[in-house]
């Protein structure tokens, strides 16, 4: 148990220390890399390469933005071996639904309860 | 002349400290995966299948991170982490969050509504086109 904390600590810091030393070495934006890891997250399905990754890491990958791109590939494909090509277009927002469902209620309940800060 | 703007371009830029960056973003970054970690495990000790474990986490997070951002925490912490707080989900939801919370003042259908996804659209058009492009290859190539 100690080791899965490690590991998801390893792997999750990992990450968003490479991005944040792309983002200084190559002068760019936050939304650079944000865009960049949400693309290499949809490459690197290939294989079962990321699900392998959350296996060991746990929230350490599942966490970062990458899983996201990797969640959309992954349920497209899933979906497509059931419909053939529809399910491409039936299956991207399987897997990530439930966060982009949970993001939207909460940011528009909590924008109305508190008041923005400076 | 270019050569002369090059030059004062270089000194007058705040220069990044790249080494600190790396470090702050490793550390907060990664405790924020040790808290999502943490609550997948909590949610399997109450006997949860894995999978749904981690949705439920996930959805925890990004609640923490749209009530943070809410207190004023989350763009602080961001401030000092940079990419360890942009790179994990509560990074989108502290993004779809703040946008909100800033046109407030417009109304809640043209402030909240319509710019929610001001920041957060771009990852949601990125990941759907990347997705559908890879997908698509890849079921046609049949890997």
């Amino acid at each position: 148990m100690i080791m899965k904390i490690l590991y998801a600590f390893l792997i999750g810091g990992a990450l968003c220390a490479i991005g944040q030393l792309i983002l200084d070495k190559f002068k760019l934006l936050p939304i650079h890399i944000t865009l960049l890891y949400v693309l290499l997250g949809s490459i690197f399905d290939i294989g079962n390469l990321y699900d392998k990754l959350i296996e060991f890491a746990g929230s350490g990958a599942s966490l970062p933005i990458s899983s996201f791109g990797h969640s959309i590939v992954h349920s497209a494909l899933e979906k497509a071996n059931e419909l053939g090509i529809l399910g491409i277009f039936v299956g991207v927002f399987d897997k990530t639904a439930s966060g982009i469902t949970a993001a939207i209620v909460f940011a528009f309940f909590i924008s109305l309860i508190f008041k923005p800060k400076g | 002349m270019n050569q002369k703007i090059e030059k004062v371009k270089k000194e007058t830029s705040p220069k990044r400290k790249v080494f600190f960056n790396f470090i702050m973003a490793f550390i907060i970054g990664g405790i924020i995966c040790i808290i999502g970690e943490l609550f997948t495990m909590l949610f399997i000790k109450l006997k949860v299948e894995k999978d749904i474990a981690n949705i439920y986490s996930v959805i925890v997070m990004v609640f923490l991170g749209s009530l943070t951002t809410g207190l004023g925490l989350y763009d602080k912490l961001g401030q000092i982490a940079g990419c360890g707080t942009i790179i994990p989900i509560t990074g989108f939801a502290n993004s779809m969050t703040s946008s909100a919370l800033e046109s407030k003042s417009e109304g809640v259908i043209l402030g909240i509504i319509n710019n929610m996804f001001k920041l957060a659209g771009s990852v949601i058009v990125a990941g759907v086109v990347s997705g559908v492009v890879v997908g698509a290859i890849r079921y046609l190539l049949g890997i």
